[in-house]
């Protein structure tokens, strides 16, 4: 079962400048019913993104014509709390395939890393710089590069490096699954059971 | 040999083996699993043609979907009787026993595995929920998981991990009357923010933790997901292997002696580096309440909510978002603030000694008429202790009325949803925007400070009445 291989993208950005963004809020506990893998896109951002009587929210970033983007730009702390993989299937299925932030939960980091969705973590400076470069220019583009491990603001020429792990960074350029490598230790594992 | 950390000893008793350059191959003990994060699990699996691996490590009940009134009647929503269905057909596929809302030992994941001494030192612990950091009470390593490694350890009892970095966090001296392990976990994490421990793994030490009962470890443990820990851990020690021994699945005779002798070695060795330490003073901790949208926002009960002066860009933003979503003014006192709802329950304070706690409190008082109280077990078994110990008696009097086991007002999936506006003091763990259901406001607190809140209809520190 491949994931969906990542190698390097250059997109207009959607930027959400707040920061402790929970999974409660990229999904609310009420979406999380189904038993496929199917539709959670819609429900990204619910309560942000949707007034109460289900018409659009239009002071949410996401319902602004002016922002678009395969790239989500959020503040410091993304995707604390719950270790719903919901969450990291609700920002893929909405068509995004690289979320930037100053700093990421740990699950939901490993989560989305496990859907062939590129967290990168930027510094607080860089993010900054990512935020103001939008404000002024919505159609700003970014350019992501997973081999080279860099992501740069086209628009003002400035870089930063970001980090992955080696493993999981060959994950992604090769849409490997964890689950076949982890099924083809089947020997060792009963080897360590029996020891 | 070089000191170690508990959490050391244990991990590395586990790795099958090293992925170069990358995660370790980490083999699981026990996996809990319920109704919400399995089902695509579970689906994938069978994509692949397999079955699960290692079912008699499986442990399986439905929790997060089920109403607290009525259960055995079918559930009414469609969406969580299909869920909670789709439990039971891939637990009998897949030959995995399953606790279900008509079995004695039904209750939330993280409630019934220590009540059932299935959670013992020593052992690696998933369930794809994120607290279930609980089990981590019992010097084990216990970590909330994603779906797609809900299918790693379906498909081979093994995760793919990358070793995190260790923590302690030391808790010295006796705690004041009426604060209890809630209040340590909330002011801790006020101390040390949400973020605070992401990337890491929390040991919690020190006379004041070890003064705790098992269910107060269990609630420290739990509450250490909200600094962003991997999660939380207690080296064992009497009050542990006198909690386990003579429960259901601990255990017996020979193998006791055994396991026993193997517990007591668990703890960091002296002179073990952390990569982390913060030393907190129990006689600073007051009663703690949240006043925002995320654990973090704590303060004492007698404290004032921030003012955000000094805060800039999107740290201000974050914080203004925050309060005018809760309807409360900077600077403000919390005590005396009115409340409508108040929830006892959970998987941070569902436990035995929560509705002891709870009932102590409200005996020979009443419930203040404005104040819609959902008082919820753990589990089947709490709710049997609670009905043998005349605490119904005590409720009832008091004007509350006990339901029964699920996750219900924590994450608020089944029908218990705060309205939207409406403040509720809640012992649950999360007090994110519409946690408790949409536009609710919740204030975190201990099993006392819900107790307090409940009898005066305001927000009130317990030692006061």
């Amino acid at each position: 079962m491949a994931i969906e291989k990542f190698q390097k993208l250059v997109s207009s950005v959607v930027p959400l400048p707040i920061e402790n963004v929970d999974t409660d809020q990229i999904i609310p506990a009420r979406f999380l019913k189904a038993v496929e893998r199917k539709g959670f896109g819609d429900n990204l951002f619910r309560d942000w993104r949707y007034k109460k009587d289900g018409s659009p929210n239009p002071d949410f970033v996401m319902n602004n014509a002016r922002f678009s983007g395969k790239i989500l730009v959020a503040g410091k702390n993304f995707g604390s709390g719950s270790s719903r993989e919901h969450a990291a299937w609700a920002v893929y299925d909405a068509g995004f395939r690289v979320v930037v932030s100053s700093f990421f939960a740990d699950i939901f980091k490993s989560n989305v890393l496990n859907n062939g969705l590129l967290p990168v973590q930027v510094s607080d400076q860089f993010l900054a710089e990512i935020f103001a470069t939008v404000e002024a220019d919505p159609k700003a583009q970014f350019e992501v590069d997973l081999i080279g491990q860099t992501i740069v603001n086209l628009k003002t020429n400035s870089t930063e490096n970001f980090e992955i792990n080696a493993y999981k960074k060959e994950c992604l350029l090769n849409g490997y699954d964890d689950i076949d490598y982890l099924i083809s230790l089947k020997a060792e594992i009963a080897a360590f059971e029996k020891a | 040999m070089e000191p170690k950390t508990l959490f050391d000893k244990i991990w590395d008793a586990h790795i099958v083996k090293q992925v170069k350059d990358g995660p370790d191959v980490l083999y699981i003990d026990r996996h809990f699993i319920h109704e919400v994060t399995s089902p695509v699990a579970f689906l994938g699996l069978k994509n692949r043609g397999m079955k699960v691996y290692s079912p008699k490590n499986t442990i399986a009940t439905p929790d997060h979907n089920v109403p607290t009134i009525n259960q055995h009647l079918p559930i009414k929503e469609e969406l969580s009787r299909v869920q909670v269905d789709a439990l039971k057909a891939n637990c009998a596929a897949n030959g995995i026993e399953l606790y279900g809302l008509d079995h004695k030992y039904h209750g939330i994941v993280h409630i019934i595995g220590p009540e059932l001494g299935i959670t013992q030192p020593g052992m690696t612990i998933v369930c794809g929920d994120s607290h279930t950091s609980t089990h981590g009470a019992f010097g084990s390593i216990a970590f909330g998981i994603g779906t797609s490694e809900v299918e790693m350890v379906f498909a081979s009892q093994c995760i793919l991990q990358p070793k995190p970095k260790k923590m302690r966090i030391n808790v010295e001296g006796v705690l004041q009357k009426d604060v209890t392990a809630k209040d340590i976990a909330l002011y801790f994490i006020s101390q040390i923010s949400t973020s605070g421990g992401t990337g890491h793994f929390i040991e919690f030490a020190g006379s004041a933790i070890r003064s705790l009962s098992m269910e107060g470890r269990m609630t420290l443990c739990n509450m250490s997901i909200e600094c962003g820990a991997r999660g939380g851990m207690i080296a064992p020690d009497e009050t542990t292997f006198e909690y386990i021994h003579g429960r259901e699945f601990a255990p017996k005779g020979a193998d006791w002696d055994q396991k026993l002798a193997t517990w007591k070695q668990l703890k960091s060795d002296d002179n073990a580096v952390f990569d982390a330490e913060y030393n907190f003073k129990a006689s600073d901790i007051e009663p703690m309440i949240t006043y925002g949208t995320n654990p973090g926002m704590g303060i004492g009960v007698n404290g004032t909510i921030p003012t955000g002066q000094g805060l800039t860009g999107s740290d201000l933003i974050t914080f203004t978002k925050s309060l005018e979503y809760m309807g409360l003014n900077p600077g403000d006192k919390i005590k005396g603030k009115k409340i409508d709802y108040v929830f006892i329950g959970s998987c941070t304070n569902g436990r035995i000694e929560d509705f002891r706690l709870f009932a102590n409190f409200v005996k020979g008082k009443q419930k203040a008429e404005s104040v819609t109280a959902w008082i919820v077990p753990g589990s089947k078994k709490v709710e049997q202790q609670i009905r043998e110990e005349g605490i119904v008696e005590i409720l009832e009097a008091a004007g509350f009325a006990l339901r029964q086991p699920g996750c219900s007002a924590c994450l608020a999936m089944n029908d218990d949803k705060v309205p939207e506006g409406k403040y509720a003091v809640s012992t649950s763990n999360r007090n994110f925007e519409g946690r408790q259901g949409p536009g609710a406001r919740t204030m975190l607190a201990s099993p006392l400070m819900v107790a307090a809140a409940a009898i005066t209809g305001v927000v009130s520190d317990p030692r006061d009445i």
